[in-house]
This record gives C-alpha cells, sequence and structure tokens, in this order.
C-alpha cells in the first residue's frame, strides 16, 4: 500500500556527502521510530548501508541506531520525512533511479509488512 | 421490516485523500456527515497527531466543535497494541495494560463510548482492562477481523471473559470482511496487474464462491505454477473469508459495534464482494440496535493506476445501509 507514493522525488536535493529526500510512510497509521525495522535505499540498483541512511522527522534526525531505540517520536501518516543518504565521495550531479524498501514491526501481524516503493528518477 | 441500527463512518475510510494531504480532519468529518452518518470512528494513531497521548484543551474544544458543527457523534476509537514496539523486546502484560489504559483515557477524552480492541489483544489483558474501561464508560470490542469468525478459538476464549465477568463493557465487533462471498475484483485485478496469470485468478474466483476450502484450492495452484504471484491469489481465498452470518446470532447481545469493511461500491449501491442484504438480514432480525461504520478499505488496490474517490465510495455504502436498515 502507498507503493507509488513513498518516494517524493521532486524534493530531493544534493547535499555534501550525498543526498536527501522526501518519503512517505506506507501504512494508515503513525508509528514510532522504532518501529521502522528496516530502511533501505537504493541508487541506480547500488543498495546502500542502513547505516548511512538517516531519518529526519519532525525536524529531528536520527541515525540507525537512534531510531532503533526511539520509542516515543512518532512519523504520522500525513507528514513528510527526509532520508539523508551520505556516501564516500557523494553521488555525480544529475539523474539517479532511486529504489526504497521498507519494513515495518506492526504487532498484530503475522509477518513483517515489507513495502517496495515505486522506484522513481531524482535529479541531483 | 426498519431497525433501530445507527450510521455511522470510520474516518480510516478517507485515508487516501487525507494521506495525499487533501482532506483535514474537519473535512474527513464534513463528508462523512453529509453522506447521512450520525457517528464518527477514527484511529486516534491516524486522524490524531500525537495520539495515544492526550490531545490538548485546544484541541478537544474544536473536536466537539466540530461534532456540533455537523451532528454528529463521537462513536468509536479504534486502539492498537504494539507488543514489539522495542527492538527485541516484547511487552509485558502491565507494559500492555499501560498501554490499553492510555487508549481509553484518549478515547474518553474524546467522548468515544466503544474502543476497537486489536484482535492480537489476549483475552487475559482485556479481563484486566475492564474495571478501568468501566470507570470511564467505555466499552471494548474485540474486532473479529477475517481470516477470525466470531467462533473462532480465539473468539471462544475472549467470549468465556465476557461470560465470566458478565460484563456490559466487553462484546464483539465483527468486521463485514468476514462475510467475503466473492474475492474482491479490486484485489484480484491489482495481482493481476502485478504479473498473476489470469486463468489461475479465475480458477480462484470460482472455487471460493464455490465455498471450496482454501487449502484445496492454494494446493491445487501450487500444482499449476510456482510463481510466488499466482499462489499470493490463491491466498486470497484465505485471507478473505465467508462464513454464514446466522452466526451472529447467539452472540447478538455481545456485538456493540460493526465495522462495515467495503471494498468496492458499485453504481447500484451494492457491494462488489460482500452480501451485505444477507448480514443485514440477520442483524434486523436479531435487534441488533448498535451502529454500523462504513470502513473503506479498496484504495490500496486500485491507487496504483486510479484515482481513489474515497468520498463516493463512502456516500454509496451509506445510502445502501440506509436502505437495507429501513426497508
Amino acid at each position: 500500500m502507498y507503493e507509488k507514493y513513498m518516494i517524493v522525488p521532486e524534493k530531493a536535493k544534493k547535499t555534501e556527502n550525498g543526498f536527501e529526500m522526501v518519503v512517505r510512510l506506507p501504512y494508515y497509521r503513525g508509528v514510532s521510530l522504532s518501529m521502522l525495522e528496516e530502511i533501505e535505499v537504493s541508487v541506480d540498483d547500488e543498495i546502500l548501508p542502513q547505516e548511512d541512511i538517516l531519518i529526519t522527522v519532525n525536524g529531528k534526525t536520527f541515525d540507525l541506531q537512534q531510531r532503533e531505540n526511539e520509542l516515543d517520536e512518532r512519523w504520522e501518516m500525513p507528514d513528510d520525512a527526509i532520508l539523508t543518504v551520505k556516501k564516500t565521495g557523494g553521488f555525480a550531479s544529475g539523474e539517479h533511479t532511486v529504489g526504497l524498501k521498507m519494513i515495518l514491526r506492526i504487532g498484530y501481524l503475522p509477518f513483517p509488512a515489507l513495502r517496495h516503493a515505486v522506484p522513481k528518477t531524482i535529479v541531483i | 421490516m426498519s431497525s433501530n441500527i445507527k450510521r455511522a463512518v470510520s474516518l480510516y475510510s478517507y485515508q487516501e485523500e487525507f494521506f495525499l494531504r487533501k482532506m483535514t480532519l474537519e473535512d474527513c468529518i464534513a463528508a462523512a456527515a453529509a453522506a447521512g452518518a450520525t457517528g464518527i470512528e477514527l484511529i486516534g494513531e491516524q486522524s490524531v497527531a500525537g495520539c495515544p497521548k492526550l490531545p490538548s484543551d485546544a484541541f478537544v474544544d474544536q473536536w466537539f466543535g466540530w461534532m456540533d458543527k455537523y451532528g454528529v457523534t463521537p462513536v468509536a476509537h479504534d486502539m492498537f497494541l504494539d507488543y514489539n514496539k522495542k527492538k527485541g523486546h516484547y511487552w509485558s502484560d502491565d507494559e500492555a495494560i499501560e498501554s490499553f489504559k492510555q487508549d481509553i483515557r484518549f478515547a474518553h477524552k474524546l467522548g468515544f463510548k466503544v474502543i476497537r480492541v486489536i484482535v492480537n489483544v489476549t483475552p487475559e489483558i482485556i479481563e484486566k482492562v475492564i474495571p478501568f474501561a468501566e470507570d470511564h464508560d467505555i466499552k471494548l470490542g474485540i474486532e473479529v477481523h477475517a481470516p477470525w469468525h466470531i467462533n473462532s478459538a480465539w473468539m471462544a476464549r475472549h467470549w468465556e471473559v465476557m461470560e465470566k465477568t458478565g460484563t456490559k463493557h466487553f462484546g464483539f465487533i465483527p468486521d463485514m470482511g468476514g462475510f467475503t462471498k466473492r474475492l474482491p475484483r479490486v484485489q484480484v485485478e491489482r495481482m493481476i496487474r502485478q504479473g498473476a496469470d489470469p486463468d489461475i485468478a479465475k480458477f480462484v474466483c470460482e472455487q471460493h464462491e464455490k465455498g471450496i476450502m482454501a487449502e484445496y484450492t492454494i494446493y491445487e495452484v501450487s500444482k499449476m505454477s510456482n510463481r510466488r504471484i499466482d499462489n499470493a491469489v490463491a491466498e486470497l481465498s484465505r485471507h478473505n473469508t465467508y462464513v454464514n452470518p446466522i452466526s451472529l446470532v447467539p452472540h447478538i447481545d455481545r456485538i456493540i459495534h460493526i465495522h462495515g469493511k467495503f471494498l468496492e461500491m458499485l453504481e447500484d449501491y451494492t457491494e462488489w464482494s460482500i452480501p451485505y442484504k444477507e448480514v443485514m438480514e440477520v442483524l434486523k432480525k436479531g435487534g441488533y440496535d448498535g451502529y454500523i461504520a462504513s470502513e473503506y478499505e479498496g484504495n490500496r488496490h486500485i491507487q496504483d493506476v486510479y484515482e481513489v474517490d474515497s468520498v463516493e465510495q463512502v456516500r454509496r455504502h451509506q445510502m445502501m445501509l440506509e436502505r437495507m436498515i429501513n426497508d
């Protein structure tokens, strides 16, 4: 669900060591950041290490470890989040195809909630 | 035979527009009222930022202002228990109970009288929470959601708690998705768009409609194809169940609320997959007089290719309910 909305390519922009892009929550209710079991970003088919992805919600930024332990800060259903992707040497300016996989840990589901975003082209 | 069944809308129905920020919370309430509903149900964690933390007094004032403005009543709040919220840690009963109580405080503050209890909550936890719910004048309803049905083993254990305690504050909330006689067309068609074999999909739909047990169908399809998507189509028959609606009869007095799940309302005011009339006749005959809340869930199956119009879908569903209630 919401696969085609997960990546918002229009707002992607280059940063010093990579880029940032706006993403949307593929679920029908807000979640605490700790419930984001996995966030996997690929750029031009290269899967990036999860440790190199930061998430910003409500103006606060979390690395992987902080995210896993964050029980209170919530990503609400109608809100944007920003993923900041780092890579040594950064990315070349221009077009890139971005993929995004998210796994949510939802108590009542008998399996992890796996969502594959529809890949999008970003220009940075 | 007309009936005293009342109509609500779960704002979950408008999730597509709310997610896309095309509709605000107030817009959703207004749309529900315009469709003819007198009750509002919501998932706090969807509609109210920060839930289950208590909303501010300003929000509470605004909320009741909307209720007055649109002539609707808060009916039900849907709660969750995130047992595994912290990675590698599974909540103790005490932690679960504290989370549950917070949802009761939240619901009470916004004037809800019913809490939809998510199906994974154990009977033991509910039993311990009942006195707190009674103190807050909140009825707890375990959601009977497919593939469970009202006489499933899990529901029998909840029923035992209802019987043992004799409380009026714990009952069932059947979801109409438990009466899925035909597989939802929107769901099957989406899977075909994702690559499922149309002939296999047709076979699965026919088997389901005939009432063939899903396990037979799943096995048959596993011999026809080893592709994951084809086997997933067969599994639709396991997740979308149909049971005879007369199964509700012995439990009518324990039904405190109903989720009017639907995935596709047609222009002629019928639902593609759920024989609402059959279920409504049972409810009317049994004297059910609580709310049925429209709960549109088709958006996720069509949003890849179509523009979702939840407002129109809910309008049709409310019209269908009104006709059936007054028929």
